[in-house]
């Protein structure tokens, strides 16, 4: 157990800035742009295995940034955790970056220079938030990740975009400036510290009702978690083209959203104070009713991207529920969640995004008898569908199986229930897709007509996050592994 | 020479100001460089004083050799040095930023509008030096007088605005004066540091309650503090572009400082918070500027005109901290003054090149913007993130501040007020992003073919004082732990 002092961790934000930079000015050669992202994306790759082997040996990098206040830097500190998050986002970056040229290039889509160049922007924000050391340093990136991505919730340009885009905003500036601003400076000053430690900042008595306040500012300050009521932002944004759907909903947006929540829970609160007080229920009823009104409202919607929108909810709630318990398990659980939600869920918008781009359509009720047309993408899509709901064979189980441990070593029978009905309604809204994708009868089938699947560039992305949900389910040690080191369990 | 340094930074604008009038008459286009170059050696002595502040104290500098009480001082210390450095670097950004400007809006008056620039801001700089409670007088009246002069250059309706100005800005400073004159009787002196000492000594009267009274009612005028802001809108919005550009970030700025320097030089902490026990009307006071200027700025078409109403509530952040009578709540008022002044200069220089290019600042006017002038944009959008507080700029921190500051105070109200101007503030600056960013589309196709918008930059002397400004704003959030710890502390550290 040591702590270094390296540039590492900086140099794979400012790699990703400086990407988006190269790629706003190569504009003119498309191929070139593209080759950017690419070049990036992989050196973050390597510079993330670099870092990656140390970590595991239970060590932490840090790196000063600069001393923005007296006492309270702004610098990076990389652990366990830290690093499953930079890893997924790393790792999906790449595969979203080839499925948005497959998606983009065939429907001439406009300002694609913007695109990428802010997409790079956003992973180098997100990058940020991964490493940070403290709640300043992560609300610094937290914010421009809002900033960075407005431009990709309203590519479009045009009113519904505006709206979405509106929303998007309003939503995510109003909670992190009126929530989590003001928790943060009230925090600082009543510990004086604002660095996360797994043993909690709030090593002094502190008036409980004050804790209570700041656990609920917290909370609902970092919206990108799409706790409800804040959560509207998210199906709102659903106007965007789909990678940046995969990229809100897998890769960075909201998983940044709980990795803060989470950083909070365990780093700012620590898990002892969370299961000593009642702190730790509070989380778990807020948490509980998301995921299952969520749920509900996902079994409602027809439109194939809202569903997985409000499915997204409810398996982010599941994230906080677990680190809600307040037990090692369920932190451990928690944490892997994050990768295996993710891998699951952007198989399903990559899958969506295929459907549209081959058949133009967005609604399920017009899916049916797809499977027989596009058998690779719908496979890919059960497979995604599998994880989120928590079924062997896919890495979704390996965290569910951890949180329910968590669930029970904690001793709330209630919150088994929760998981189980979640899981139950999670299977109820994505089977029948699937069902009737494959069995439905020849005259119920919406195509009469042969179609091919998707291009290659739209297919293989979705095929190669299925493959990588599947792989976690054999080896779910890539990522359990980082979780285990940062929660403190031994592997 | 060094040790003159202080004086320097007075009189080389002094002077200068006489030979821009005297050569612009044969070489209008000079006056231009040589106002550069005067604000150039300015920063340069204000740059050696706030070092020579640093490295060894407050500086005492007396004119014409006469001792303290009798003759006048200049007493720099840690505050003034860092805003006199402000006040030089706002200046040269802004001489440098006219050259086109002026040469489009008052061709003929070239030099007259840098001789009373320079003037202007030989004001501003004495205010801020002095030790001397009547000289403050008179250099007030010497920078209200020629600011009056410099608003109304443009003519038409800037006359009525001006006339409005003087006004309230003479009554402002008839209440200074009053409150000074009693004063004097109380204390027999006009030296800052000798009524101070002279007053701790005596039993409060009413009369030095009157002449606080005065001396904070004329500055609340002079700053446009609401409900007596009503003579700042127009005036600015109706000026020459280069004029409002140098007046809103500092006229309003340095009368913040005097509240500052009087509460802190002249009367003390005890006085103010122990015996008047004002604080909490003033703070409300300041709940309701913030409020109302938010308010008010929602309601404007012009962006101009709307960034003056952001002065109003702005005023209210620097009254409020300074009267939460805590450490953090006045680091939060002093701070803020810098970290306002170059973010007011930032979106003045930027709103100046789109008037420049488009020739009005409406809102509807901003269609496509980010297509015709993105560098000027990239200025815009940096002010508008300190302006609503995204860190690493420095409006971020001076809210970290004065937040802080509320909590401490428990003032609940001045705290809300601070979250909700910036949720305001994030309003106000998006829907202007959303105007320029989502432009007019035909409605028969929803994607592509937008109406062809080619770029039109502004010229290269405008968009660098915009490019510096923006980077300092990051530059002096970055640096705000030294900021703090070296200039600010020190300063508030003798007043607690």
């Amino acid at each position: 157990m040591q702590t270094m002092t390296s540039f590492l961790p900086a140099s794979i934000v400012l790699v990703s800035f400086i990407g988006s930079v190269f790629v706003f000015f190569t504009k003119k050669n498309e191929n070139l742009r593209e080759a950017w992202t690419f070049i990036t994306a992989a050196i973050n790759i390597v510079l993330l295995f670099k870092m990656a082997k140390w970590v595991l040996a239970g060590n932490t990098f840090t790196y000063h940034i600069a001393e923005v206040l007296p006492g309270l830097p702004l610098f990076f500190k990389v652990d366990g955790f830290g690093m499953l998050f930079a890893f997924v986002a790393g790792s999906l970056w790449v595969v979203t970056s080839l499925y948005s040229i497959g998606y983009m290039r065939p429907l001439k889509e406009h300002a694609q220079t913007r695109y990428f160049a802010c997409f790079a922007l956003a992973i180098s924000a997100t990058m940020g938030v991964a490493f940070s050391g403290n709640v300043l340093t992560m609300y610094l990136f937290y914010e421009i990740l809002s900033l960075s991505t407005y431009p990709l919730v309203t590519h479009h340009q045009d009113a519904e975009a505006r709206g979405g885009g509106r929303k998007y905003l309003t939503f995510l500036l109003t909670t992190s400036i009126g929530f989590a601003l003001p928790a943060m400076i009230i925090t600082y000053l009543n510990t004086g510290t604002l660095t996360f430690s797994n043993a909690g900042i709030f090593t002094q008595a502190i008036d409980p009702t004050l804790l209570i306040v700041l656990l609920l500012l917290f909370i609902f300050g970092f919206a990108k978690s799409g706790m409800m009521p804040f959560h509207v932002w998210l199906p709102g944004a659903m106007v965007v083209p789909t990678p940046v759907s995969a990229l809100l909903h897998a890769v960075a947006v909201v998983k940044v959203g709980v990795f803060c929540v989470l950083r909070i829970l365990t780093g700012v609160f620590g898990i002892d104070l969370l299961s000593s007080t009642p702190l730790s229920t509070i989380v778990c009823v807020i948490a509980s009713i998301t995921v299952i009104v969520s749920s509900l409202i996902a079994l409602t919607q027809d439109n194939l991207k809202r569903r997985l929108a409000f499915s997204t909810v409810g398996q982010l709630s599941y994230i906080v529920l677990g680190a809600g318990i307040a037990t090692s398990f369920g932190v451990v659980g928690s944490m892997t969640h994050i990768a295996m939600h993710a891998f699951g869920k952007i198989t399903l918008f990559f899958c969506a995004g295929a459907i549209f781009v081959a058949t133009g359509k967005k609604y399920i009720s017009q899916m049916v008898g797809i499977g027989k047309q596009m058998p690779v993408t719908m496979i890919a899509f059960l497979i995604g569908s599998m994880s989120v709901i928590g079924l062997p064979l896919t890495g979704g189980i390996i965290s569910k199986w951890y949180m329910v441990l968590g669930a029970m070593d904690s001793g709330r029978l209630w919150i088994l229930i929760i998981y189980l009905i979640s899981s139950l309604l999670n299977a109820a809204y994505f089977f029948p897709i699937v069902y009737n994708a494959f069995f439905c009868k020849e005259e119920d089938s919406q195509f009469p007509n042969k179609i091919k699947e998707a291009p290659l560039a739209a297919l293989l992305p979705p095929v190669i996050t299925a493959i990588g949900t599947v792989i976690l389910f054999i080896y779910p040690e890539l990522f359990l592994n980082f979780a285990k080191i940062a929660v403190g369990v031994s592997k | 020479m060094i040790e003159q340094a202080p004086a320097l930074i007075v009189v080389i604008p002094l002077i200068s100001a006489l030979f821009i009038t005297i050569i612009g008459l044969y070489q209008p286009r000079v006056s231009w460089l040589l106002t550069i170059i005067t604000f150039a050696l300015s920063s340069i002595f204000a740059f050696i004083c706030l070092k020579q502040v640093v490295t060894v104290g407050p500086i005492s500098y007396v004119f014409g050799n006469w001792p303290a009480p009798f003759g006048i001082e200049y007493a720099i210390d840690h505050l003034n040095a860092l805003i006199v450095l402000m006040i030089c670097v706002v200046a040269f950004l802004v001489a440098i930023y006219s050259k086109h400007d002026i040469i489009k809006e008052l061709g003929d008056k070239i030099p007259h509008f840098y001789s009373l620039f320079t003037l202007l801001v030989t004001g501003l700089l004495g205010i801020t030096l002095t030790g001397d409670a009547f000289n403050l007088y008179v250099l007030l009246e010497i920078s209200a007088l020629t600011s009056y002069a410099l608003l109304a250059l443009s003519g038409g309706r800037a006359y009525i605005a001006t006339f409005n100005y003087l006004i309230m800005g003479t009554i402002g400073a008839c209440f200074y004066l009053l409150g000074v004159g009693y004063l004097l009787i109380n204390t027999g002196s006009l030296n800052m540091a000798d009524i101070s000492v002279i007053l701790s000594s005596n039993t409060y009267s009413y009369t030095v309650l009157v002449a606080f009274l005065f001396i904070m009612i004329g500055m609340w005028t002079k700053m446009a503090l609401f409900p007596l802001h009503s003579w700042l809108p127009n005036a600015y919005t109706y000026a020459p572009t280069s004029t409002s550009c140098l007046l809103a970030p500092l006229m309003t700025k340095v009368s913040v400082y005097v509240m500052l320097r009087m509460m802190t030089s002249v009367f003390n902490y005890d006085y103010i918070f122990n015996v008047l026990q004002w604080q909490h009307i003033i703070v409300a006071l300041a709940v309701i500027a913030i409020l109302a200027g938010s308010v008010l700025a929602l309601r404007q078409d012009n962006l101009k005109r709307m960034l003056t109403y952001l002065i109003v509530a702005e005023i209210g952040y620097m009254v409020g901290g300074a009267w939460l009578g805590n450490a953090n709540g006045f680091t939060g008022a002093s701070y803020h003054i810098i970290a306002d002044g170059f973010m007011t200069l930032c979106l003045f220089l930027a709103i100046g090149c789109i008037i420049y290019k488009v020739g009005d600042a409406s809102l509807s006017s901003m269609k496509g913007i980010f297509t015709k002038m993105p560098i000027t944009m990239v200025g815009f959008l940096i002010g508008a993130f300190s302006m609503i507080g995204i860190p690493p700029t420095c409006g971020f921190f001076s809210k970290w501040y004065l937040i802080s500051g509320a909590y401490e105070a428990s003032a609940w109200a001045f705290l809300v007020a601070l979250l909700i101007s910036s949720l305001v503030n994030a309003v106000l600056f998006f829907r202007i992003i959303e105007v320029g960013y989502f432009q007019a589309l035909p409605s028969e196709e929803p994607n592509h073919h937008h109406p062809k918008i080619t770029r039109d930059e502004a010229p290269l002397t405008m968009l660098i004082p915009l490019l510096t400004t923006a980077g300092l704003l990051i530059g002096i959030g970055l640096y705000t732990a030294d900021i703090v710890t070296y200039l600010i502390h020190p300063f508030i550290k003798n007043f607690l």
